[in-house]
């Protein structure tokens, strides 16, 4: 007998409205003898969107890679839907569902679009993972026609885009975006802008690294601003857009 | 020169090239992931043939029925090479990498030397000098033998490679380990798998070498060479180059054999090889990076 057919389940979580997803206290992190990060707290909860931003080089990315296990964090604690992750193996918060689609893509240039798509859903079981492939698609038309093509031919907004519906198809509860404007045209930037607003109407939460401050401003309930590797700043989006010590970070004065 | 001399010259090397293009996808699949030439690539052939020459003598297994046995034993030291000394010793640095092969195949070929001495030895089987007479031709059966698992191994690679979720996490792995970590893949574990892979064609190439072909501690230089050409011929870290590679160096090689003569018929090798290379640097089916 065949099974009814199961209703559709939505790409993304509920939101849990407890703790903060992710509780990041007093971290620490950089490379070799340098450290970047002196200090960063930091709070997402569920299905908000924060911003993260700040001038090339003040330790964005690298809060970034040690949200999501790249590098391992020198001292302070990182919290992620109640389990301490501090330390983890990169698999361990990829289950976790703490996706982070990284600055500069890093898609799978010589795999077809379908098997970058697929590999994003690589801890995932076989029935979710063709219910997050259709999801995607749905999200992403233009990647449909793609599918057979190699990534790396995709031009670079596609790539972003799959960049993008590689991570949600690890069905993700915090999408962490580095930078993901970066290279795109205005107009293109402005649809990826209102996508991210679209996949926080689902319940997503966002973390939104950014150059782009107005836009970020625009779609985020709240904003850190960091400089020389310590939160500066922190507030409601709406206040910070006119607060003037925000352009004084980003002349680095 | 009559033309079933040449046609079973030219027979006989396609068969050969099989099991070259089988040892040579060992070494593209490794180049490929790690990108390091695995010089430990002849010496690790070496110790599966006599793992499989041992296996024939004490326990009376043959060649052929070991084969499983055989790959999977050279599955295991390739993975746990790769794993505690490889892997460990490299620290993720190529250069260092490239160098624990090189110091891998020295202690490998010496450790042979004292167990076995430098004697040549040869397994006879039951199908060693069987012969298939196909209309004038007269075809050595192991040979083809050879040639036809070899060529269903590599379609099984070819396969698990580009169909299955391990086989694409390793190709991710290949080209953006970084990205690959992202999504919950380690690389560590996928090198190690790579190759362990990569070294399991050598198992499976020693089985099929060992009814008609000699074991001695040196015997891997002969293949190691060989294959090299064979992956730059072919197009680094391709597999289809791999493929035409083998089959094109071992009819070269028959058919330098019969014009030039046995001492004389190498050069033909080298001469395709360079002759290649001057008309594609890439390889046969390389991308230009």
């Amino acid at each position: 007998m065949a099974d009814p057919p199961l209703p559709p389940e939505p790409l993304l979580p509920a939101p849990l409205l407890q703790a903060p997803l992710l509780q990041v206290c007093g971290l620490h992190a950089g490379y070799g003898p340098f450290e970047v990060l002196h200090g960063i707290d930091i709070d997402v909860g569920a299905g908000e969107i924060v911003a993260v931003l700040g001038a090339n080089g003040v330790g964005k990315t690298t809060l970034n890679r040690a949200l999501s296990g790249l590098i391992r964090p020198r001292a302070g604690s990182i919290g992620f839907a109640g389990a301490d992750i501090t330390g983890a193996g990169t698999h361990d918060i990829v289950a976790a569902g703490l996706i982070h689609v990284p600055e500069g893509r890093r898609i799978f240039p010589t795999l077809s679009v379908r098997d970058n798509l697929r590999l994003g859903a690589y801890l995932r079981g076989r029935a979710e993972r063709a219910r997050s492939f259709e999801q995607v698609l749905e999200l992403f038309p233009r990647l449909r026609e793609r599918l057979a093509q190699h990534a790396g031919s995709l031009s670079g907004g596609e790539q972003q885009m799959l960049a993008i519906g590689r991570g949600l198809m690890a069905r993700p509860r915090l999408l962490i975006l580095d930078e993901p404007s970066l290279g795109l045209s205005p107009l293109l930037t402005e649809e990826l802008f209102a996508l991210i607003a679209s996949l926080h109407a689902d319940g997503l939460a966002v973390l939104l690294v950014e150059q782009n401050v107005v836009q970020s401003l625009a779609i985020a309930a709240r904003a850190y601003v960091i400089e020389h590797g310590r939160v500066v700043l922190a507030g409601p989006a709406a206040a910070l857009a006119g607060d003037p010590r925000l352009k004084a970070a980003y002349l680095g004065l | 020169m009559s033309g079933e001399i040449i046609a079973a010259a030219l027979v006989n090397g396609l068969l050969t090239g099989g099991v070259y293009a089988l040892v040579a996808l060992g070494l593209t699949l490794i180049y490929g992931v790690l990108h390091i030439v695995n010089f430990a690539h002849g010496s690790l052939l070496m110790l599966a043939m006599f793992a499989a020459y041992l296996m024939a003598t004490w326990a009376g297994i043959d060649p052929y029925l070991g084969l499983p046995l055989v790959a999977a034993l050279m599955f295991a030291v390739g993975w746990g090479l790769y794993r505690f000394v490889i892997g460990p010793v490299s620290r993720g640095e190529d250069r260092a990498l490239l160098l624990a092969t090189l110091g891998l195949a020295v202690v490998l070929d010496n450790l042979a030397l004292v167990l076995f001495t430098g004697d040549t030895r040869q397994l006879e089987t039951p199908l060693t000098f069987a012969m298939w007479q196909v209309g004038p031709l007269l075809l050595s059966v192991p040979k083809l033998i050879s040639f036809a698992v070899a060529l269903v191994l590599a379609c099984v690679l070819w396969a698990f490679m580009a169909l299955t979720d391990t086989g694409r996490a390793i190709r991710a792995v290949a080209r953006e380990p970084e990205g690959a970590r992202l999504m919950g893949i380690r690389p560590q574990r996928m090198f190690a798998l790579a190759y362990g892979i990569g070294v399991a064609c050598l198992g499976a190439a020693a089985c099929l070498l060992l009814p008609s072909f000699y074991v001695a501690p040196s015997v891997g230089n002969v293949f190691m060479l060989v294959a090299f050409t064979i992956v730059v011929l072919g197009g680094m870290g391709s597999f289809p180059g791999a493929m035409l590679g083998g089959l094109l160096i071992g009819v070269t090689e028959s058919l330098g054999g019969l014009f030039l003569g046995e001492s004389l018929g190498p050069i033909c090798i080298s001469v395709v090889f360079i002759a290649v290379l001057l008309l594609r640097p890439t390889g046969l089916f390389g991308a230009a990076r």
